[in-house]
């Protein structure tokens, strides 16, 4: 479980994150929604310790991560698993050495348990075979399931994804998606998906925090964003013509 | 203020990378490579310019030398000479600057710009020691050789063109190669190479490191990589020159 205590941070006279308070669930997939500049990525990287917080604390099952040294956050970064916008492959290696190297910086494994798990992970997301293409040439939603394969790699606790589905058509973006839910259950992680997309609220959504200027603004389940009444959620939610269309229909 | 600013930033940056690896068989590897992308993949640059750059330089000084009281071998003695204490390490330093800045700059300005470099951090490497450690002990181990392979072919085509142009014979020219050499000009050579593949990696790396936004600001780092680099180069030649020969 993942807990943000009050947090702010601000950048000169912009403040970004006001007393941002939140829970993650393990075993769930927590989405961040939000309008474009409200904080939803300020926030993830102030939690995954890219950004420090001015204020507050984010605690990784009850250890304060933002109190930590540098050499202290290397063990809760090796639970970490992230999955970037532009998947953030390392472009001057295989998809077998980017799934491979997690391991070989903190594990001991032999060179064949590597590549067994690099496999393993490629089967997971339905890439195998895949080994040795590079990532230039890879399709964009290729790149998304094998950085899916790295992160996972190190069967991680904790799984962030920012904006899975940007730059995907429909079907892949439902199929990374999908992923992303069926391999949080499998492996009980806390997951925590910074999206835009209403069809991924909908589809995986199983706590959602909706952040307006850079506050938790409201949180709760998909079945509860419907049926919300708040105003800036309606704007968000329903912003979409084929959303408002669906709205009619539903009542 | 914002040059304080950024030499404090560089201090830091270097204090980083040369914190302890966290695999040093994984920054083997990685030195092994950089050797050859930064080290091997450079010397056909430097055969290209050293022999070129020795020919003119024999040439020129022959051309130059008006006086019959000037002895023929004085052209090799000169084109050793200039060589070794300045062609070699500082120009080949200032052409390297050109070419593997300008790479080091932009290959860690894209990993910045497309979260690669935030890749390494969120799975708790070091990013700064992983990518430019690597870089450092290849550019000083390596640079020095291709600095004594500029020196022989520099030489060697400043004999090539005196003699076949006639402007002096084979002993003439051997033997002002050889005349008052000093053992201590090649170990001055070799420290001034080996402090300036240091900086053309560091600060070129600095540049990369510190890309904010987009391809048109790595182009922009790649460029001021190159144009620091070179100004601290000439910088530091003019220091140790004093510090050692003086």
């Amino acid at each position: 479980m993942i807990e943000v205590k009050n947090i702010n941070k601000s950048f000169g006279e912009n403040h970004v994150l006001h007393d941002f308070s939140a829970r993650f669930e393990a075993g769930k997939v927590n989405l961040i929604i939000g309008q474009s500049g409200q904080g939803k990525s300020v926030l993830t990287k102030c939690i995954v310790g890219l950004m420090e917080v001015d204020s507050g604390s984010v605690l990784y099952n009850d250890r304060d991560f933002s109190k930590m040294k540098r050499k202290e956050r290397k063990n809760i970064r090796k639970e970490i698993g992230m999955l970037f916008q532009g998947s953030a492959l390392f472009d001057s290696m295989t998809v077998e050495e980017n799934i491979m190297f997690p391991l070989k910086m903190f594990t001991d494994m032999s060179k064949k348990e590597m590549l067994e798990r690099a496999n393993t992970c490629l089967e997971r997301v339905n890439l195998s075979g895949r080994n040795k293409l590079l990532p230039a040439e890879l399709s964009g939603g290729m790149m998304k399931r094998v950085a899916i394969a790295r992160a996972i790699s190190m069967k991680p606790k904790y799984l962030f994804c920012d904006e899975p589905n940007s730059g995907l058509d429909p079907s892949t973006s439902l199929l990374i998606d999908n992923l992303i839910q069926e391999i949080t259950y499998e492996y009980n992680m806390t997951t925590v998906v910074i999206t835009h997309d209403m069809n991924s609220v909908i589809e995986i959504g199983d706590h959602i925090v909706f952040i307006h200027t850079g506050r938790n603004w409201w949180q709760g389940t998909k079945e509860e964003i419907i049926k919300t009444e708040n105003e800036e959620i309606i704007d968000f939610v329903y912003a979409s013509k084929f959303m408002k269309s669906l709205k009619g229909k539903l009542g | 203020m914002s040059y304080i600013t950024s030499i404090g930033k560089y201090v830091g940056m270097i204090k980083e990378v040369f914190s302890k690896p966290e695999r040093f068989k994984v920054y083997y590897t990685r030195t092994i490579t950089e050797i050859e992308t930064i080290g091997i993949k450079s010397a056909g640059i430097v055969a290209i310019l050293s022999v070129f750059m020795g020919a003119v330089i024999a040439l020129q000084t022959a051309s130059n030398m008006d006086s019959p009281l000037l002895p023929k071998y004085t052209i090799g003695y000169i084109t050793r000479s200039s060589t070794i204490l300045e062609f070699s390490p500082t120009i080949i330093s200032l052409i390297l600057a050109g070419k593997v800045g300008s790479n080091i700059a932009s290959e860690i300005g894209t990993m910045k710009v497309t979260e690669q470099i935030d890749a390494l951090e969120i799975m708790g490497v070091n990013s700064l020691s992983f990518l430019v450690l690597p870089k450092i002990i290849a550019a000083v181990f390596f640079f020095p050789f291709l600095i004594i392979c500029s020196m022989g072919l520099s030489i060697l085509g400043g004999y090539y063109s005196v003699t076949a142009s006639g402007l002096a014979s084979h002993e003439e020219f051997t033997y002002g190669v050889r005349a008052f050499f000093k053992m201590g000009d090649i170990i001055y050579a070799l420290v001034k190479t080996c402090v300036f593949a240091f900086i053309i990696v560091s600060v070129s790396s600095y540049y990369g490191y510190y890309t904010k936004g987009g391809a048109l600001d790595v182009g922009t780092s790649s460029t001021q990589a190159v144009v620091w680099s070179s100004i601290t180069i000439l910088l530091a030649n003019f220091i140790l020159t004093q510090l050692i020969l003086m």
